[in-house]
């Protein structure tokens, strides 16, 4: 039998199958050569803008497209209460809308990872019929258009101001409240899910041991549970940080007078031109957001629950 | 008699329909058990007979859909798992991943409000007791398998509980360490007077460690006995298959009385044997169950048996494998029935030996086989 596979290895194997190799071959390094090149090219497009804008807000130069040498100007004209004589520019109106920024952030976050957690906890835990298509209603306003999130919140908000005015007479408009409630809304799915992953690679015999030693549910849930879970849920508070602090569109559609976020201060300066000053000020953003999005994946890797060695 | 530490009435837990399921699982059905004070006790079973289940009931992690659970003598109905004077030894150890060795034995005492210096004295006794008193300070993932296994029985046993519960403790061991660990716990269980519920698969390390082993398949517990009663005298073919290995011969009922019961054979040759069961009719149809040590092989003859106790069969080696302490035979009776006989080496025995196609003539004692109907 041995032979047989042999002796029909060097009939067949001197001609047709060396040029179809050949062929293959050709075929095969153009595919290696696409398969390098691609993601070179979808990382150029990612990040390229990013980079131009960082390189940018140091150049010395008003032009957007000559370099004109190195320059911090741009950053000290940010703090130095004007910005090159624009008279929409003051630092103190930055300072204002960065303030706004971190009290819509910080609030939001807070609900959101509280409510986000519970909800992500209960999903877990308890045993609800159709608990798939629960999962999947979490995961939507992640994939909701963000316009869409925006202008129903209005409406929302909408009616249920003039309901208010309706039933008490006091009239409520939007403002920090509404971005607020806004924000919240979006986070709480950010949060449930990066929870619920850290609760999924949880031991459920975790919480069975802790109760089989005397432990009542809440103990269980502050020594066992709650520890766990916890680089999940300071990762999803930090995410949801970020996504609001960056948020322009909810907030743009659910703010009202004096309430002014960041974004929608810089927003507001490239109505007429972008400046090399808005530049240097979302460079700065940026450096934030990628500060706490980095602390947040380490987080999420840290510590994590492995599995005991057999 | 001991007093009752455990007792099951009527016990039945039925797990709610599954998608794709018909009828509702019912992973126990109408168990009773009392379990002794100071015990040593298995549960024996396939994965899947309702041991664990079983013992998740009396821990309190499941509530049974009727019947009664009585730990020293108070019923545990609505009680939760954390006022139960029972702790739990997991099948993968549970140990909190976030505490060291120290802080996990110490858990259960912080629960009960025990003093911190007593807590730690009593946790660094109970890492004594299981010889691990090193470790005090490392994570449960720096331990290997058998370490972790003695962190989970430290932190059970800490608490002096009035019933221990283990769930295939041993069960992802090595065997080396595993008959290591059978010792210790036995040794551990007689120094402490603890009882213990013991809930494993492995039929040999029921009957090494226990004092009486209660055998369950399909949420049913079919027979329970201490270690000797359960090997020698199995109550259904489930059971004897089970626990240790048995030949079957299947025949009809000609005669019995009250102690023993005839059975004519596939193969016409009629054999004693004592019965398994009371309710037996005449022409019923019957399982013979024998274990290979307790058969004797001899070069053929077709003279009937020496004597009226020993029942004689005749057939032909088909195998024959030397295990070292042992030499098995496989030998055919008949074109549907091959039986194994285990024949000890000794010193002294060496001239009777058999090769393939030999024709033999297989001898037993008739108290030695068993009827069985179910």
């Amino acid at each position: 039998m041995g032979n047989q596979v042999i002796s029909r290895t060097t009939i067949g194997g001197t001609v047709e199958p060396q040029q179809a190799i050949r062929g293959g071959l050709v075929l095969r390094s153009v595919g290696k050569v696409a398969l390098t090149a691609t993601p070179l090219f979808a990382y150029f497009f990612l990040w390229a803008p990013i980079l131009l804008l960082v390189l940018f807000s140091f150049n010395d130069s008003r032009s957007v497209s000559s370099w004109g040498g190195f320059t911090l100007r741009w950053y000290e004209n940010i703090f130095a209460g004007t910005m090159g004589g624009e008279a929409r520019f003051a630092t103190s109106l930055m300072l204002n809308a960065l303030g706004n920024t971190l009290l819509v952030a910080l609030v939001s976050t807070l609900i959101a990872t509280v409510i986000g957690t519970m909800v992500a906890l209960s999903l877990a835990r308890a045993p609800l019929p159709g608990k798939k298509l629960i999962d999947s209603l979490l995961y939507l306003p992640v994939v909701i258009p963000e316009i869409t999130q925006g202008v129903s919140l209005a409406i929302f908000f909408g009616l249920v101001f003039s309901f208010i005015e309706s039933q008490t007479g006091v009239r409520a408009t939007p403002g920090f409240g509404s971005i607020i409630i806004g924000h919240v809304v979006f986070n709480i799915s950010y949060v449930a899910i990066v929870v619920a992953a850290r609760l999924a690679n949880m031991n459920p015999r975790l919480e069975e041991a802790a109760r089989d030693l005397g432990a009542n549910r809440f103990q269980t849930f502050l020594r066992i549970t709650l520890p766990l879970i916890l680089p999940g849920v300071i990762s999803g508070a930090l995410l949801a940080l970020t996504l609001s602090m960056d948020d322009l569109v909810v907030t743009f559609f659910n703010a009202g007078v004096g309430t002014t976020t960041l974004p929608m201060f810089v927003h507001g300066l490239i109505k007429t031109s972008v400046t090399p000053e808005v530049n240097a000020l979302s460079t700065l953003m940026l450096l934030f957001s990628t500060l706490i999005v980095g602390l947040s994946l380490i987080l999420q890797n840290r510590n994590t629950d492995r599995p005991i060695a057999r | 008699m001991k007093e009752i530490k455990v007792e099951l009435i009527d016990v039945v837990k039925e797990f709610p329909l599954q998608r794709g399921e018909t009828t509702p699982v019912r992973a126990v059905n109408s168990l009773d058990l009392n379990i002794y004070d100071g015990e040593f006790f298995a549960l024996l079973g396939p994965s899947g007979c309702g041991k664990t289940t079983t013992l998740r009931l009396i821990a309190g992690f499941e509530q049974p859909t009727s019947g009664q659970i009585l730990i020293d003598g108070k019923p545990m109905q609505g009680i939760p798992s954390f006022y139960r004077p029972v702790n739990t030894v997991f099948q993968d150890y549970a140990l909190f991943p976030h505490m060291s060795v120290l802080q996990n034995v110490m858990f259960g005492l912080q629960m009960d409000k025990v003093a911190r210096k007593e807590a730690e004295k009593r946790a660094i006794e109970a890492l004594e007791m299981v010889r691990l008193p090193n470790a005090l300070n490392r994570k449960p993932r720096e331990l290997s398998g058998g370490q972790q296994q003695r962190v989970a029985l430290a932190r059970a046993i800490v608490k002096r509980p009035k019933v221990l519960l283990l769930d295939e403790p041993l069960g992802a061991l090595d065997l080396k360490l595993r008959r290591e660990m059978q010792f210790e716990l036995k040794t551990m269980q007689q120094d402490l007077g603890i009882t213990f519920i013991f809930v494993t698969h492995d039929q040999e390390e029921a009957l090494t460690m226990a004092n009486r082993i209660g055998v369950m398949n399909n949420g049913d517990l079919l027979q329970v006995g201490r270690p000797e009663e359960i090997y020698e005298t199995p109550a259904t073919r489930f059971v004897a298959d089970f626990i240790g290995e048995t030949n079957f011969l299947t025949g009809k009922i000609t005669s019995y009385d009250a102690e023993y019961g005839r059975i004519r054979l596939d193969n016409d040759t009629t054999i004693t044997a004592t019965l398994g069961d009371d309710n037996i009719t005449i022409d019923q149809v019957v399982s013979v169950a024998i274990r290979p040590e307790k058969m004797t092989i001899a070069p053929y003859t077709d003279a009937p048996a020496p004597h009226s106790d020993l029942n004689s069969i005749t057939g032909q080696v088909v195998q024959v494998v030397y295990i070292g302490t042992d030499t098995r035979y496989a030998v055919r009776i008949d074109k549907d029935t091959v039986v194994d006989i285990r024949v000890q080496n000794r010193a002294n025995a060496n001239g009777v030996s058999f090769k393939e196609r030999d024709s033999v003539s297989l001898q037993w004692d008739k108290r030695s086989a068993r009827i069985l109907t179910q």
